[in-house]
């Protein structure tokens, strides 16, 4: 590898969390954006082709060495590290919700679904998936919700932009088709998700 | 994960499904579902069907739990009750339900989000980064070393940054203790009981007061007078102490 690939496998190795292209950047001046770009694209062939059990991957703005998922569980069988709690699903739709409509308040997002949600806010906050981004002009100006890049490293995303645009979401009941068979709808696999999720807490 | 939905069971008389209302994160939720299993048309939903099977399903639960879901069993039967009206010119006619479609639809789109969501989540759950290591605490910092003629190099680089110094001199002034206590006890011993106010002149500088109050303890603690405040902020009174009179 070159030495420009090696500094950055060096600082991409030291950090727990994803590092921007401009911050890779100031790890050494002298290197253009199209220089750190061949560098990285260097450490992930290498991590590919070569077989490594890590990967690079582009993430959450920036970039992040990941182990494969291959050898999650034997990790977590040995007790070296455990995958993070799943989100229930009344976080997932209230994220979803303010991932397409941020900055969002409250109010908004109760009328899209339906139920209260200041629990599952509180919640999302403490996990540092959303943040307060600022307050509506209207009565009580209340506060309004954005995701964080927290939220994209939760996902794997590498920006927001990355989510189905609404008007590629299927929306399989707009169509009233009764001959079609519903049941392979993939939307029939949805709303049973939170049995596994409780919240907090890791394993 | 959706065997609550996938695998219902069959309740004896086989009519309908014993779903948990938990699993359904809201009113909306179950709603949508009602209208897949009974294959209806979104646009065109059976309301007196789907109200019946909505209010069925929310029967089993507690109120608290349930107010949500009441609130769109009510929002159903007034649907219900619109749609029965005569409608008058066909032109101006709106579907009652629009509104309710339009909700559903959104609702759906959102859920849509959600499993793009819950998979992507998944797949990134499935690999780790780097441990996050909480920051080792900073180590305590070492005592300050320095000279003399270091700090007074640095007094005056400090100084020298302002534009004019403003230098004035500081007059040592030592207190006179054994001076106050001469002037307490002769007081003293003209009157029995006095007030601080008494032993202090309106015009005294402040060392003479720390002096006289100093001069004050000095003697209470030796037991010759005794100081009694009788409410807070109230004027301290001085008396003899009788008992070392006595001796």
């Amino acid at each position: 590898m070159t030495s420009l690939a090696k500094l950055l496998e060096a600082a991409l190795f030291a950090s727990a969390r994803p590092i921007a292209t401009d911050e890779l950047a100031t790890l050494d001046p002298d290197a253009s954006g199209a220089q750190l770009q061949a560098a990285l694209d260097e450490i992930r062939e290498h991590y590919d082709v070569e077989g490594h059990g890590v990967e690079l991957v582009e993430i959450g703005g920036g970039w992040q060495i990941l182990t494969r998922a291959e050898y999650t569980e034997a990790i977590e069988r040995a007790q070296l590290a455990a995958r993070p709690a799943r989100l229930s699903g009344a976080s997932l739709e209230t994220l979803a919700i303010i991932a397409y409509r941020q900055p969002i308040s409250r109010a908004e997002i109760e009328e899209i679904r339906g139920v209260a949600v200041g629990s599952v806010l509180k919640s999302l906050h403490e996990r540092g998936l959303i943040d307060v981004v600022g307050r509506a002009e209207g009565l009580g100006r209340p506060l309004l919700y954005g995701t964080t890049p927290v939220f994209l490293e939760h996902f794997a995303l590498r920006h927001l932009e990355e989510l189905p645009r609404a008007d590629e979401l299927a929306i399989a009941l707009r169509l009233p088709n009764r001959e079609a068979e519903p049941e392979t709808e993939p939307e029939t696999e949805a709303p049973a998700e939170p049995v596994a999720a409780q919240q907090e807490g890791r394993p | 994960m959706t065997a609550a939905l996938e695998t219902p069971m069959r309740t004896e008389g086989g009519e309908g499904f014993v779903v948990e209302l938990t699993t359904f994160s809201g009113p909306l939720d179950l709603l949508l579902s009602l209208i897949r299993e009974e294959q209806v048309d979104i646009y065109d939903i059976p309301i007196a069907r789907i109200c019946e099977q909505f209010v069925q399903r929310i029967r089993s639960l507690g109120l608290n739990e349930a107010a949500e879901y009441l609130e769109m069993a009510a929002r159903l039967i007034r649907i219900k009750a619109q749609m029965l009206l005569p409608r008058g010119e066909v032109e101006m006619w709106e579907d009652p339900r629009a509104e309710l479609v339009r909700r559903l639809l959104e609702y759906q789109q959102m859920r849509e989000v959600v499993d793009v969501l819950e998979r992507r989540g998944e797949e990134r759950r499935n690999q780790f980064a780097r441990a996050y290591l909480p920051q080792a605490a900073a180590p305590p910092q070492a005592p300050l070393a320095l000279s003399l003629s270091e700090l007074l190099a640095a007094v005056d680089r400090v100084l020298r940054a302002s534009k004019q110094p403003n230098m004035h001199e500081v007059i040592p002034r030592a207190l006179d203790i054994p001076g106050a206590i001469v002037t307490i006890r002769s007081v003293l011993s003209l009157r029995a009981r006095i007030l601080w106010t008494d032993l202090i002149e309106t015009t005294a500088e402040p060392w003479q007061i720390l002096s006289t109050l100093l001069g004050l303890l000095e003697l209470a603690k030796a037991g010759e007078l005794r100081v009694v405040q009788p409410r807070p902020y109230a004027n301290v009174e001085i008396s003899r102490d009788v008992a070392s009179e006595a001796a």
